[in-house]
């Protein structure tokens, strides 16, 4: 596949780890925010591959994950509902709430439509008149401009049957987070591609300066991110911490203008609760009061619904670098992913989860002999 | 499209201990309702074929779970195997075929992977309400046309009409019993390390299929489904290699991956696989990055994994290509005696992960 397969070649992949090894005089200790690249760092087996090089830290930028656990209860109340149906993207129907799950209330009979655009639920409002049609509005700023883009639409076409359960959150203000934590060991950064395609990197330019971290906005195939982590090291290697964009060929420093602008015209910043990390404050997007009739929040009266997330888990820990998922004394044996304790065990893209499914513990002390032909 | 789904592995429990010592006082929902994910050839129809059928169902031939049971031998000597299926698909037509195609095709190769050769089938038709009869008399046609080519007639059928909403149109049911050839026995639990492992063709089409037919992606071109009878390619590897077939099994639900997994688990060894050695047509490659599915784990209707001792694998995967249906075949990777009971696959930039099977259904990822 055009423009695809060059960001996965084997040859240059393989040139691109040997020239990691050679520039770094010591292992740095690196963070890629977002779940899907630490989704590829893992299947693509790199971190074995950088060992001693590189420690890859894996953030917090898994949008599944994070959603706090009273959102998902929210979901699953709203679900349970005669009246609701409520559309969702795929992943998220397998998020535990307190004590259950959106696939089960499917089971139950509970109204529950996977859509791949929160456009797709729209039509389904306007499809089904008798019903609230709500969708469950998460992400990054990634995911943001189409969700606007649905109230937007909602308003401007008078479908009132429509809502959106928001659990909207943005990357810079998690990076001051965990540099901010006293135990924070992240000395370069690799920012999520598909977020600053969206916002730019002018957010992260002060960071990069008050931290004094090197950041560099990263795609999402083993090259972009093997590049990503070589231009990091060389910055590290070099004394420099500035906001470099390896992935130029998608992403502009004031990113993409009118989807900020629409974002910007449906949402305002407020605090926002973390899924295993807690509240961050001004780190999440709301709907502005003039959207307010399409909060679902609101209009189904849900702020009531609130739960506390289980003490065992040591997400924190886990995003912040301290510990690796393998090391949690949970990790396989009490939450797995079919019955996570937190936020990172989560979703396949969360950092416990990507080490269970491919297999890191389980690997340790054996080596891959030759190849099979 | 095998009876039942086994895997050695613990199923998730129900009332998970804390490490405080309190229990969770909530069962896991999947332990309490049946939910998609049991359907989905991961650890969760495992997890419902271990936990609910087989202790209460389970005996000496049932136990083993293989893709079709063989009875104890007649008076004249001959084996019989017998396997039974269900076929729930959506839409009943799609690009390559159709239901009727998928029940004659996944029924009769549940008699190839046991080495058995097609006797005779019986059919069970649940028809929805209201179904028109130009769709279930173009099953109906499809179902004879499949089971005409491999010269094997529906000798016993019944028919039930269920009311609107009942059913999704029309659910399919079948029986199909073969006769074992001799000298012939491939098994689940017989993989030794050192065997080669072969796919017939390229991967994950049908389930792509269906999928991009489900959910009109506007893709271009449709990808067509693989829904084929595979018996005839069993028989030249039988003629050719027979003996040298050390397991064999064709990956339906659950995909490569999970087929891989099932014969790892059974046979204690560990299994290798190349990443730069799957055979993913384009266009599945595509529509699976498209909705964030990995096509070892998507389903395939007319695909054989087998794993064939070393010296004879050049030799099967030579009569595999004299057959339409074998063209591609592929080496994909091998069993070795490290890691037993786990896939590994070295990825094409040289590092590595384990292949697991699913918990549960693959769901389409947000981004």
């Amino acid at each position: 596949m055009k423009y695809l397969d060059e960001y996965r070649d084997p040859a240059i992949a393989r040139g691109l780890v040997e020239r990691i090894r050679t520039v770094a005089t010591r292992s740095w200790a690196l963070m890629e925010v977002c779940g899907g690249q630490t989704h590829t760092l893992v299947r693509q087996g790199i971190p074995e591959l950088l060992a001693g090089s590189v420690e890859l830290i894996h953030g917090p930028g898994c949008p599944v994950c994070v959603t706090p656990l009273e959102q998902i209860d929210r979901a699953l109340s709203l679900a349970s509902r005669p009246d609701v149906i409520l559309a969702s993207f795929g992943d998220m129907l397998r998020v535990p709430g307190s004590d259950c799950d959106l696939q089960a209330i499917r089971a139950r009979g509970g109204n529950v439509r996977v859509v791949y655009s929160p456009l797709d639920a729209l039509e389904l409002a306007k499809n089904n008149p008798d019903k609230q049609v709500v969708f469950f509005a998460v992400g990054f700023e990634t995911t943001a401009p189409a969700n606007a883009m649905s109230v937007w639409e909602a308003h401007r076409r008078s479908i009132p049957n429509f809502s959106l359960l928001v659990s909207h959150v943005t990357v810079p203000p998690a990076m001051e987070a965990i540099l901010s934590a006293p135990e924070s060991r992240v000395q370069g950064f690799l920012a999520a591609g598909h977020v600053c395609t969206v916002m730019g990197y002018t957010e992260y330019e002060p960071i990069a300066t008050k931290w004094q971290v090197p950041i560099v906005v990263t795609g999402f195939e083993p090259v972009d991110l093997l590049e990503g982590i070589l231009m990091c090291v060389m910055q590290l290697e070099e004394g420099r911490h500035e906001v470099e964009n390896q992935y130029a060929r998608v992403v502009t420093r004031s990113g993409t203008v009118p989807a900020r602008t629409l974002v910007e015209q449906v949402f305002e910043v407020g605090d926002r609760k973390w899924r295993g990390i807690g509240t961050i404050p001004m780190s999440g997007l709301r709907l502005r009061p003039e959207f307010a009739d399409y909060d679902a929040e609101i209009r189904f009266g849900l702020s009531d619904i609130v739960a506390e997330e289980p003490k065992e888990c040591r997400a924190g820990d886990v995003l912040t670098g301290q510990i690796k998922p393998t090391a949690c004394p949970m990790f396989g044996t009490v939450c797995t992913p079919s019955t996570p304790l937190g936020a990172p065990m989560v979703s396949g893209e969360g950092a416990c989860a990507a080490y269970w499914q491919y297999g890191h513990g389980r690997l340790e002390g054996t080596s891959m002999t030759a190849g099979a032909q | 499209m095998s009876t039942l789904t086994h895997t050695h592995e613990p199923a998730p429990s129900a009332g998970t201990t804390m490490a405080n010592g309190a229990s969770c006082a909530v069962p896991h929902p999947a332990t309490t309702h049946v939910q998609l994910g049991h359907g989905s050839g991961g650890k969760m129809s495992a997890a419902l074929v271990n936990e609910h059928i087989l202790p209460r169902l389970g005996n000496s031939v049932l136990d083993r779970l293989a893709d079709a049971a063989v009875l104890e031998p007649l008076a004249s000597g001959t084996r019989l195997a017998v396997t039974t299926d269900g076929f729930v698909v959506n839409p009943l037509r799609f690009p390559g075929g159709s239901i009727g195609h998928l029940a004659v095709h996944g029924t009769l190769n549940d008699l190839a992977m046991m080495g058995a050769r097609p006797l005779a089938i019986t059919l069970g038709l649940i028809i929805e309400e209201g179904l028109a009869f130009e769709v279930l008399d173009a099953v109906l046609d499809d179902i004879a046309a499949s089971a005409t080519a491999a010269g094997v007639r529906v000798v016993a059928g019944d028919t039930k009409v269920v009311e609107r909403g009942s059913a999704d149109g029309l659910f399919i049911t079948t029986t199909g019993l073969g006769a074992v050839s001799e000298h012939f026995a491939p098994r689940a639990d017989a993989v030794r390390a050192g065997d080669v492992l072969i796919v017939s063709g390229p991967i994950a089409r049908h389930g792509m299929a269906i999928m991009t037919a489900r959910e009109d992606l506007g893709l271009g071109n449709a990808i067509e489904s693989d829904t084929a009878h595979l018996g005839p390619l069993v028989e030249r590897l039988r003629e050719a290699v027979g003996e040298h077939v050390h397991a064999m099994r064709d990956p339906t639900r659950g995909g490569v991956a999970s087929t891989v997994n099932e014969l790892a688990q059974a046979s204690k060894v560990g299994v290798e696989l190349e990443e730069r050695l799957l055979p993913i047509p384009a266009d599945v490659r595509g529509a699976c990055e498209l909705l964030g599915l990995d096509p070892l784990f998507v389903a395939n209707e007319g695909v054989l994994c087998l794993f064939v001792a070393p010296e004879a694998a050049v030799r099967a995967l030579a009569v595999l290509r004299t057959h339409p249906l074998g063209a591609h075949a592929t080496i994909i990777g091998r069993a070795v005696a490290e890691h037993a009971g786990l896939v590994v696959l070295r990825t094409g930039i040289g590092g590595r992960r384990v292949v697991d099977m699913l918990p549960g259904e693959q769901l389409p990822r947000i981004c």
